[in-house]
């Protein structure tokens, strides 16, 4: 008798459980959550939460609430692919969003093909991932290119003007690819190209790297990593009295250093595609409201809003195409994607083709900020 | 030759810290004869400390970094009497692993406790670089350079003129006969292990303002601390201070002057020409191990 009651609750547990994961559309997001590049994975990892918390509030999509299944690529390439496959084949998602650096990305990009599930890619800026004929990909974040071409429009924000750049980039396809992106963007403009160093992933002491730098005569260093080596970096040109001025890329911004400053009378530029500083001069101000203030209210890293936005828009992005596909599956989303037009926190999401005929990826074309960082306060110069 | 300088001054502010790691593991090496996997997770574990102690609870800076030492040796302590104490009659591959799973469990325990993204511990020294002729330095690396000679030296006044060093280094030299002559071998085993463990926890907690605290900042470091002790000969203090600061020089100058892709390859790389060409290090003798 007892036994038979066992088995009874037993089985209604598990309808329970099966009615209950009906119930819910899952989108996977794969983030590095823990290693080098932790800090921005957490951002935009918390930054989709906001988005799944403002969705299931307004009712969910398709009459289901959405659930978040969250795997930590470890800034790992390797374990991004496993991520990827646990997300796909145990948890089934329709949809996944990741994998933030270029070489977790592009590390993933087969397993789309292979499975034949979309990825909505949130950070990623290296040009070969939409470029390769993986129609799978849908990107919301610049590429480098983009980036470089927008900053042209900027050049004239800088006083005394840049005449010759140095850089100093990661050593992957983000650090690579940007580095050669703004060389050629600025080099049009008749600006010259001083010396390139590049760094692992891993490094802390940039010490020689940024010896070298100085004794380029550039009056501009451009550097593109993470946010922590971008933080590094900036704490160590001052020990070195580098005189170029430090503008970095890709949208990572230091934000320990408004609590911890450098020193007096340094300033740092950063490429930013959200400005949460002046939000409201973002292109959909309310959109960016609900956004920040949802942020806010966790109490989160005020800073964090800088990446945390790209998680976010990855997440609306994903919801409309769901409700366009009409379904929650991997091909109706896939082709829904192409159709989906949002006003994101960046501004106007919609992608464009990019790649060879037939096997095209989506690009969207985001907006680019830029804001000074100076004695622990940022403004928009 | 102003970029020597500075490539120069950047190095031995590296080596001074390298050389405490370096010493740290050599010791363990020598006297215990165990491969002590856990050293980077004393260095982590110290700059967390440091962090703790420092950010959080808003203690004085010195303070904090005689408190993260302290601590170190307790963990240390901690872990020589749990884990390595019961495995002595063990053979070494089997202490190895032990480690190995010590090192997995610390690493993940400091991930679980402080999250996986980067902090930074704020120091009391001024942001702007002291400007020496043609070179500059933070003043908090300056300190972090007094700081290790002091340590190095007072680890080899330690070693060479206390009754405490006379036991640790006749316990290296035979533990059998070691014991006869009354030392309490179990004790100085504790303690080398401890002391050790110090060593790489103030290194933590030297490193961590200058740079970010983050949960897998030890596996470069163990590596490195590595490479240093088959740089000076397995278990030789001399050759672990002299490989500390060789392999900081060399990775600098190689940076600075072949390629920053490869800076710690470079380390490395005189790694494997040492092993390639005198196996038991610069300053040591031939011995079998295992």
């Amino acid at each position: 008798m007892i036994k038979h009651l066992w088995m009874t609750a037993l089985a209604a547990l598990f309808a329970v459980a099966t009615a209950q994961a009906q119930e819910t559309i899952k989108i996977g997001v794969n983030e590095p959550l823990t290693g080098a590049v932790a800090a921005s994975g957490t951002y935009v990892t918390n930054g989709a939460r906001i988005g799944a918390e403002v969705v299931n509030a307004r009712g969910g999509v398709l009459g289901k609430k959405i659930e978040l299944v969250i795997e930590d690529n470890k800034s790992n390439p390797k374990e991004a692919v496993d991520a990827a496959e646990k997300l796909i084949l145990r948890d089934k998602v329709p949809v996944m969003i990741g994998a933030w650096s270029s070489t977790f990305t592009l590390a993933v990009m087969p397993k789309l093909v292979e499975y034949g599930v979309p990825l909505i890619v949130e950070t990623s800026s290296s040009g070969k991932i939409t470029v390769s004929g993986n129609p799978w990909v849908f990107r919301i974040s610049p590429t480098s290119e983009m980036e470089a071409v927008a900053f042209l429009e900027k050049l004239d924000t800088f006083n005394p003007p840049i005449k010759k750049v140095d850089f100093l980039s990661v050593n992957n396809d983000f650090g690579r690819g940007a580095a050669a992106e703004f060389a050629k963007a600025l080099a049009s403009k008749g600006i010259k190209i001083g010396v390139t160093e590049t760094m692992t992933p891993e490094a802390t002491d940039l010490s020689a790297q940024l010896a070298s730098i100085k004794k380029s005569d550039g009056d501009a260093l451009f550097v593109t990593t993470g946010v922590e080596q971008v933080t590094l970096v900036i704490k160590q040109a001052a020990e070195q009295r580098l005189t170029q001025r430090i503008i970095t890329t890709g949208g990572a911004f230091p934000d320990q250093m408004i609590a911890n400053a450098g020193p007096a009378g340094m300033a740092s530029y950063h490429i930013l595609f959200f400005s949460p500083w002046s939000a409201d001069k973002a292109k959909y101000p309310d959109v960016a409201k609900v956004y920040v203030d949802e942020w806010n209210k966790k109490k989160w890293e005020f800073a964090g809003l800088t990446e945390g936005f790209r998680g976010y828009d990855a997440v609306m992005t994903a919801v409309e195409a769901i409700k366009i596909a009409g379904k929650a599956e991997p091909d109706a989303i896939r082709q829904a994607l192409w159709k989906t037009k949002l006003h994101g926190v960046n501004g106007d999401i919609a992608f464009i083709k990019q790649g060879p005929e037939g096997k095209e990826s989506g690009q969207s074309v985001p907006n680019v900020y830029i804001v000074m960082l100076k004695e622990g306060k940022v403004t928009q110069p | 030759m102003d970029q020597i300088l500075q490539h120069a001054l950047n190095g031995v502010v590296l080596g001074g810290t390298y050389a405490l790691l370096g010493i740290g593991l050599t010791l363990i090496f020598g006297i215990m004869r165990v491969v002590n996997f856990t050293h980077g997770e004393l260095y982590a574990f110290g700059a967390y400390l440091a962090y703790l102690f420092v950010a959080l609870l808003h203690l004085d800076f010195f303070l904090s970094i005689a408190l993260a030492a302290l601590a170190g040796f307790a963990l240390g302590a901690l872990i020589e009497l749990v884990l390595l104490r019961p495995l002595r009659s063990n053979d070494i591959d089997t202490v190895m692993l032990v480690m190995i799973g010590a090192w997995i469990a610390l690493q993940n325990g400091e991930q679980f406790v402080w999250g996986g993204v980067a902090k930074l511990v704020p120091s009391p020294f001024a942001q702007e670089p002291l400007v020496i002729g043609p070179v500059s330095v933070a003043p908090l690396r300056l300190f972090v350079l007094g700081a290790t000679l002091v340590l190095l030296v007072g680890f080899y006044w330690l070693i060479d003129r206390t009754r405490l060093g006379m036991a640790m280094r006749a316990t290296f030299q035979d533990r059998d006969t070691a014991a006869l002559m009354g030392i309490d071998v179990r004790g100085i085993y504790t303690l080398t292990f401890a002391l050790g463990s110090a060593l790489a926890a103030i290194a933590g907690a030297l490193l961590g303002p200058i740079f970010l605290v983050n949960p897998t900042m030890g596996n470069l470091v163990g590596l490195k601390a590595f490479a240093i002790v088959i740089l000076g000969g397995l278990g030789n203090i001399t050759g672990a201070t002299i490989g500390g600061f060789v392999l900081a020089l060399v990775e600098e100058f190689g940076a600075g002057y072949l390629s920053s892709e490869y800076r710690d390859a470079f380390g490395f790389l005189v790694i494997i020409a040492v092993l390639a060409l005198r196996p038991q290090g610069f300053f040591a003798r031939k011995a079998r191990v295992g």
